[in-house]
């Protein structure tokens, strides 16, 4: 498979894998290996002081992937803003999936607060990687002010629903001057083979690894879709049409008319 | 004193640096991030800086997330 490359910076692996959910930091551990992924996503939150837990970084070797910290939480471009930084200062690299939810039930990202959060970081630096719906425009306008990729969303984050948001998909792609990652609602492989079969750059699983019987070996069978995908995109689907075109010839039947 | 710590009251004692209250609590400075009253701190200005009665701290570290 060729190569994912983002603000200049090669991955061999399209399919970025989110932290989030596992029953154990061993299990999340399996999973990222399983998957081939090289970015994995954390969070930022405050230190539980009565109750310190295994730390998640102990599990993730920084040489082999590549910690994007998200701003899961923020409600507002301040709130992301501060994440950010805080990520930066806990020792990332200045990458950052940029997220600002104010809405609880849906999780739905705000457009403006995203815009104004990825103006003020892109300019101190970060490299930014938003997720936004899937609105072509507001991608237009995250691409004039320097994202590094856009993170459209298939479906709600954790609903599992798949490519709900396709036909706008297809639009950003089709304008993307940056690389697509379908973020949010891929529920199964075949969801994910059809984001890359569409022209996605990548995709971002983590709850359908999450929550699976066997969280590596579902890491292991979107893997698989993610490659499909991506070589039958590169292969050239065919085109769909109405009528049947026979695939075997319309000559030398047995029968005389 | 009194300090404010993730949103909890915590006493120290006079002259405590952020570097020995770190250390008090258990936590791995190479893991974690720091708001001092508002400020963002450099792992290198941990040792430097000597707590004030009423200070507000955010200690932040990752955690599994999407």
């Amino acid at each position: 498979m060729d190569d994912l490359i983002i603000a200049g910076r090669s991955f061999r692996s399209r399919l970025m894998v989110g932290t989030g959910k596992f029953a154990s930091n061993a299990q999340m551990a399996e999973t990222i290996a399983a998957s081939g992924g090289d970015i994995v996503t954390v969070a930022l939150r405050r230190v539980n002081i009565d109750d310190q837990q295994d730390d998640l970084l102990n599990h993730i070797d920084r040489d082999k992937y590549l910690l994007l910290p998200n701003t899961s939480g923020a409600r507002d471009a301040d709130e992301a803003i501060r994440l950010a930084r805080l990520s930066r200062a806990a020792g990332c690299e200045p990458w950052v999936k940029l997220e600002v939810t104010p809405d609880p039930y849906y999780l739905l990202p705000d457009p403006i607060e995203t815009l104004k959060a990825a103006e003020v970081l892109v300019k101190e630096g970060f490299i930014v990687l938003p997720y936004i719906n899937a609105d072509p425009v507001l991608a237009k306008h995250l691409q004039e002010v320097g994202v590094a990729t856009v993170m459209p969303l298939g479906a709600p984050i954790g609903t599992n629903k798949g490519l709900k948001t396709r036909d706008n998909v297809a639009i950003i792609i089709e304008q993307a001057i940056v690389p697509v990652v379908v973020d949010a609602g891929l529920g199964a492989p075949s969801h994910a083979a059809e984001a890359m079969e569409l022209g996605a750059d990548a995709v971002m699983v983590n709850t359908a690894m999450a929550v699976a019987a066997n969280p590596p070996m579902m890491a292991a069978a979107f893997a698989k879709a993610v490659e499909a995908g991506r070589e039958a995109y590169l292969a050239g689907l065919g085109k769909q049409q109405n009528q049947a075109e026979a695939s075997s010839p319309l000559t030398g039947f047995l029968r005389n008319k | 004193m009194e300090i404010t710590v993730n949103n909890q009251q915590r006493t120290v004692d006079t002259s405590t640096t952020l570097s020995a209250l770190i250390d008090e609590m258990g936590l791995d400075d190479k893991r974690i991030a720091i708001e001092y009253n508002r400020d963002i701190l450099s792992r290198e200005q941990f040792s430097t800086i000597t707590l004030q009665a009423g200070d507000t701290i955010e200690i932040v570290n990752f955690v599994g997330g999407g």
